[in-house]
């Protein structure tokens, strides 16, 4: 079985009367330790399939299942503290804590870990230090710059040692400089400690970094 | 998980303060109503129950002719009566009303389980005292402007054994002085407060009665406490027909009465303390609602991360509780420290019991659970993508 795998799913929204489906019947494999890029013109469906990948939307219809985990069936908690043990999620407007030091941050998802105080400092302290951020621990997200934020954010989403990393436009708000240490971050994350990454993207340019590129359109795996 | 409830409650320094300043001053205000209250109710419930009062049927102000205090004592099972009038006098000029009664000699040997004389002065001639006196009274009982004063009183005004007060007279017309002879204290149990001055009804009855005696209440002791009922029906009997009908009930609940001349003001009370709650509440809900609104971006990549609806719950919940329960705290430690003992209007010395401060901590505390319970119902039901979606 494959480390992701998404079976005829469905996704559909509600606006007022009119029902709007985004994912039409989509499948998708991926397997454990690959870098893959979701591409797709806007609306296309990429950012609702990297949601249900995580397990912070679910399917009108359709199975998903992480890590061997069918994820369709686990009740709300069951599926948060799935989410605390499986995934780390990428935003692309970094969603850093603003009254939270980087250190803090990154500490967060540790929090719903048995780890005493110290533990939690230390790997997080290494989870920073990681992204290159270790003389940073004690700034607060507006002490950074953008591409710091963003390596704060990585950190924090790979600090409790996820199965899958899902990225959602990790470079969409930064500089082209800053944007190619946080491509380069996510392939060390890839290469060197394996870790399975679903990027969503616009931009050609990050996606090449990727192992395979998936096209997304009208809700439907294009060509 | 708390470090993080704490810093969400202080990342708004000035609105946390100006909560928190809030309940600390509605919990004050319920708290001194409280004390309002406890300090009627220690009023009503200072009397005994084994000891009759009676007074003129038609209200209190009416006076008794002082000759019944003979025709009540005729009564069998009547061990002894003694008068009491309020004076009304005011100290030194001031609004602050320290309470005066007068009292006749037969009142001291009723009360000697209730006040006990703790500084006395020596007489300056050698007298005896009744068999059933406090010898230390022998000063107080040679002399007709002698007075004896509850230590409360003597710490109050920083009065000395000795020395001589002036009081100005209100019902009783003129200036009068008396010298304080004795200091007395409440026993355990015992009627009364240690807030009052008690001097010769001759005094009064001399100078401010013209010579002729009235009271407005008997206190009636009994030789069997068990016959007070049948005693109190006696006593009214005996004057059911003339100019001035009596009405007898225990000291305890004569106070009780007294206490009900102030109408429905504990009823008020009551109500504007939960009016102020109530205002109270909405003002901490609509700040945790704000609160709330602020950080649904943050609400929602904590849920990404992993936090459960209830642990989002629970930090919203407990971050309103920390802010009105350390509030009430403050306000009702503040409340309890800095008002008893004090006089206020027409209370002597304000009295506010622990079960008052402790109602009034439950009530902070009940007071954050609600508050928080809709921010934190409508965090806890947070849509990861929704709230992700209205921030983008």
């Amino acid at each position: 079985m494959a480390w992701v795998e998404v079976r005829e799913v469905h996704k559909q929204y509600q606006r007022e009367k009119q029902a709007i489906t985004v994912l039409d019947g989509l499948s998708l494999q991926i397997e454990e330790g690959e870098f893959v890029a979701l591409m797709g013109p806007s609306g296309s469906g990429k950012t609702t399939l990297l949601n249900l990948i995580g397990g912070i939307d679910s399917p009108t219809s359709g199975d998903i299942s992480v890590a061997g985990t069918n994820i369709a069936r686990l009740s709300g908690a069951e599926l948060a503290r799935w989410r605390s043990n499986t995934i780390g999620y990428i935003f692309q407007l970094y969603n850093l804590m603003p009254v939270l030091t980087a250190l803090q941050n990154v500490e967060l998802p540790l929090l719903l870990h048995k780890m005493n105080g110290a533990e939690r400092r230390k790997r997080a302290t290494f989870a920073l230090e990681l992204v290159g951020l270790g003389d940073r621990l004690g700034h607060y997200p507006r002490q950074l710059s953008g591409g710091q934020e963003q390596r704060v954010a990585i950190a924090r989403a790979l600090v409790s040692d996820p199965k899958v990393l899902l990225a959602d436009e990790p470079t969409g708000d930064l500089d082209r400089k800053s944007g190619e240490e946080v491509l380069q971050l996510l392939e060390r994350l890839n290469t060197e400690f394996k870790k399975t990454i679903v990027m969503v993207t616009h931009d050609p340019h990050a996606a090449e970094r990727a192992h395979r590129l998936v096209h997304l359109d009208k809700g439907v795996l294009s060509a | 998980m708390l470090q993080l409830v704490l810093i969400n409650l202080f990342r708004n320094p000035l609105r946390s303060a100006l909560t928190l300043g809030s309940v600390l001053v509605a919990l004050f205000l319920y708290s001194s109503l409280g004390a309002v209250l406890d300090s009627l109710q220690a009023t009503a419930d200072s009397g005994s129950r084994e000891r009759l009062a009676t007074r003129h049927a038609i209200a209190l102000t009416n006076f008794l002719p002082y000759d019944y205090k003979d025709r009540i004592l005729s009564i069998p099972g009547v061990k002894r009566v003694c008068t009491q009038v309020w004076f009304g006098g005011l100290i030194g000029g001031q609004r602050q009303r320290i309470t005066q009664f007068a009292v006749d000699d037969d009142f001291w040997p009723m009360y000697t389980k209730d006040l006990q004389i703790v500084e006395w002065s020596e007489p300056q001639v050698a007298m005896s005292v009744p068999p059933d006196h406090d010898p230390h009274l022998a000063a107080y009982h040679a002399e007709r402007t002698a007075c004896i004063v509850g230590r409360g009183v003597m710490k109050k005004k920083g009065w000395k054994l000795g020395q001589t007060i002036h009081l100005q007279g209100t019902r009783y017309r003129g200036g009068w002085d008396m010298t304080i002879r004795g200091v007395y204290v409440k026993l355990p149990g015992g009627s009364w407060n240690e807030d009052l001055i008690l001097f010769h009804n001759e005094y009064l009855v001399e100078k401010g009665m013209g010579g002729k005696p009235s009271t407005g209440v008997f206190k009636v002791e009994l030789s069997d406490p068990s016959q007070s009922a049948a005693i109190a029906t006696q006593i009214d009997a005996m004057f059911e027909n003339s100019d001035n009908a009596t009405k007898t009930e225990s000291e305890q609940a004569f106070g009780a009465g007294f206490i009900s001349m102030f109408g429905n003001v504990p009823f008020a009370l009551r109500v504007i303390g939960l009016a102020v709650v109530f205002t109270i509440l909405v003002i901490s809900a609509n700040t945790m609602v704000m609160a709330v609104r602020e950080r649904t971006s943050e609400i929602a990549v904590l849920k990404t991360l992993g936090f459960t609806d209830g642990a989002v719950f629970g930090m919203v919940v407990a971050e309103a509780a920390i802010l009105t329960t350390g509030g009430g705290i403050a306000g009702a430690l503040l409340a309890k420290f800095g008002l008893q003992g004090k006089p206020l209007a027409f209370i002597p010395a304000m009295t506010i019991t622990w079960a008052t401060v402790l109602t009034a901590i439950l009530i902070a505390i009940g007071l954050g659970m609600v508050s928080g319970f809709i921010p934190a119902w409508q965090a806890s039901r947070l849509r990861i993508v929704d709230a992700l979606r209205r921030v983008d």
